[in-house]
């Protein structure tokens, strides 16, 4: 399965602020059609190595490549030209704007010439809700609605479609399910296979082993800047992975607490540790 | 029915409904003639004056900012102008150029501290609010030895800018304010940088990452409310043949109030420019208009307060109306109805 050239690869990729070191030699490779699963604990690393991939920090040390071939980004519109979009939460959309405009902010398409362009909301409505439904979204079906009437998930699922459409290769979703109903995770998790079922590299980023074990191919465990663990699906049972992301501090009640809270939230974890 | 909600959810609704109240209350209750009060021409011309500024000030909250500094801007336009072509005597396309060139650069100082600093802008506005005041104040002695200045304007300037029209008692600012409104209008509603300014409302970084020039849009919009002020001070200057230094702490309140009125959303994301120019002309009836009625005028403070609780109430569940908003509008719904019918509860 390594023989096709990854779309996005990670090689010996160091970060540092100052003399803090965050990033320790990650080395990560996605593919086609391929979910890779970042997990960890918050403060792992996982914010800096997403911020890192979508061009807002340059790596102290290593390299990026894609295509085979290596790469670098000044800023984050360099990423998103080669086509890395990073969605964060509800990042993306604007609640109080339609669905139309929402799918076009920023690359409206116009009618009309000279000082007189007007935004085409006809256009914009209809390239917007077919995207959508083609995601699989077939509730939406007016692109004059507004989106904070949408459900957290169809939100999610409006923001990949948009980055879809607008030609991303790699998909990075920064917690797409963190403040997400059972029901709505669910959704987000079918736009997420659909976006592989159409040849994308996802990055998956998620402190939520369930989730993460419904869609993933391949998985990193980040532990303090440092790659724990890299191995691919159904290499390893959830409560190793569990385990792994605790970093084996006070295992066992850590395990107990995770293992209890998840039987009763089915799925979610337990608040974050301070 | 549905047409109903479907007008109410626009977000100039409850400015409509604001306006028809206030008329309502003025004609049923306090015994306004009808007739006497569209002839008038008193509300017209304030709800021009604050009009003018209420349009920019309102695209600017819409992009999540503010501009107090309005309040300084509109004496300073008028100072200026009277001191460049009044006591300096230099042709009266001076002064409004002048005018003009005070509303840019100050637009300009308070468009690029808000980007470059991390300061609010209700305090960056309100320094140079304050800054200004000392300027215009300290300036105008300084230069002309007095706090008024005359000022003659040749017969252009005053048909343009300072006229009454049709021999009555309308200014022609008001010609100004359905123009500018009109361009402002296309701007939000029908060009794309509507839709940025939407976005930079709704999510600023977002919009950043979605290649909006957040930057650029801001300082261009700083410098748009500064100007529209100063330019209706320069037309107030050329109006009444002279100008003098005043506060203008009343506009800032009447301004942000009629764009509130007018639908926009404090925090930003929300509003129009029909909304606006409907919350401009509710403002100057209330305003103005309690001169039509055995009240005694100093209440029409008390009416303005509780028209803005009721209309900022108003908006707010109008707002969660339009949120709200049905997937399938009856009779529009597709082949893919019984999907959505299936599908509805699991929106919250």
């Amino acid at each position: 399965m390594s023989d096709k050239t990854p779309v996005l690869e990670m090689r010996g990729l160091d970060k540092s602020f100052g003399p803090i070191d965050v990033l320790h030699d990650i080395s990560l490779k996605v593919h086609e059609g391929e979910v890779l699963c970042l997990l960890g604990d918050n403060g792992a690393g996982k914010s800096t190595l997403i911020k890192t991939l979508s061009g807002v920090y340059q790596p102290t040390r290593g390299e990026m490549w894609m295509d085979g071939k290596p790469v670098s980004f000044a800023n984050p519109r360099e990423a998103q030209n080669m086509g890395i979009a990073t969605l964060h939460q509800f990042g993306g959309t604007y609640p109080l704007m339609s669905i139309g405009r929402n799918f076009f902010a920023g690359v409206e398409p116009t009618k009309g010439f000279g000082p007189f362009k007007a935004f085409d909301r006809a256009k914009a409505n209809r390239i917007a809700v077919e995207e959508v439904q083609k995601m699989g979204i077939t509730r939406i079906t007016d692109g004059d609605r507004l989106v904070g009437g949408l459900s957290g998930g169809e939100r999610q699922s409006l923001a990949i479609a948009r980055a879809v459409y607008f030609g991303a290769r790699v998909l990075i979703l920064d917690e797409p399910t963190a403040a997400l109903g059972v029901k709505q995770a669910a959704h987000v998790l079918r736009i997420v296979k659909e976006a592989k079922r159409r040849g994308l590299a996802v990055i998956f980023i998620t402190h939520q082993v369930m989730h993460a074990m419904a869609v993933g191919d391949h998985f990193a465990v980040l532990i303090r800047g440092a790659i724990a663990a890299d191995f691919r699906k159904g290499e390893k049972t959830r409560e190793e992975i569990a385990d792994l992301m605790a970093g084996g501090e006070s295992m066992a009640g850590l395990e107990a607490n995770i293992e209890g809270y998840m039987e009763t939230h089915d799925g979610h974890p337990p608040p974050p540790a301070h | 029915m549905d047409m109903i909600s479907n007008l109410l959810r626009r977000p100039a609704a409850a400015s409509v409904l604001s306006l028809v109240g206030v008329l309502a209350f003025y004609i049923l209750i306090a015994g306004v003639d009808f007739g006497k009060l569209m002839g008038a021409a008193s509300w017209v011309n304030y709800a021009a004056r604050i009009g003018i500024v209420a349009l920019p000030v309102g695209l600017l909250m819409i992009s999540g900012e503010i501009d107090i500094s309005i309040g300084a801007m509109i004496p300073a336009g008028a100072m200026t102008t009277a001191i460049i072509s009044g006591h300096y005597e230099l042709p009266i396309i001076f002064g409004i150029l002048g005018a003009l060139a005070i509303g840019v650069t100050v637009g300009t100082i308070n468009g690029v501290l808000a980007v470059r600093t991390n300061v609010p802008t209700l305090i960056i506005t309100l320094a140079t609010l304050v800054g200004m005041q000392g300027v215009v104040l300290a300036g105008s002695k300084l230069l002309t030895g007095s706090a008024s200045v005359p000022l003659t304007a040749p017969d252009w300037a005053k048909t343009v800018f300072g006229q009454l029209m049709f021999g009555g008692s309308h200014q022609v600012v008001v010609v100004w304010w359905v123009f500018f409104a009109v361009i402002f209008w296309f701007v939000l509603h029908q060009s794309r940088y509507g839709n940025w300014i939407f976005a930079m409302g709704g999510d600023r970084e977002s919009a950043r990452n979605a290649g909006i020039p957040v930057n650029r849009m801001t300082i261009l919009l700083f410098i748009l409310t500064a100007t529209s002020a100063s330019f209706v001070g320069m037309c107030h200057a050329i109006l009444f043949n002279s100008a003098q230094v005043s506060g203008g702490m009343h506009d800032i309140f009447n301004i942000i109030v009629s764009v509130v009125v007018g639908g926009v959303l404090l925090t930003g994301g929300f509003g129009s420019v029909p909304g606006i120019f409907v919350g401009s002309l509710t403002f100057a009836i209330v305003n103005k208009g309690i001169d039509f009625t055995a009240i005694d005028r100093n209440w029409s403070n008390l009416i303005i307060g509780v028209m803005l609780l009721v209309a900022v109430a108003m908006n707010e569940s109008l707002r969660k109306l339009a949120l709200s908003a049905a997937t399938g509008k009856r009779g529009k719904q597709k082949q893919d109805a019984p999907m959505s019918a299936a599908s509805g509860q699991s929106a919250h």
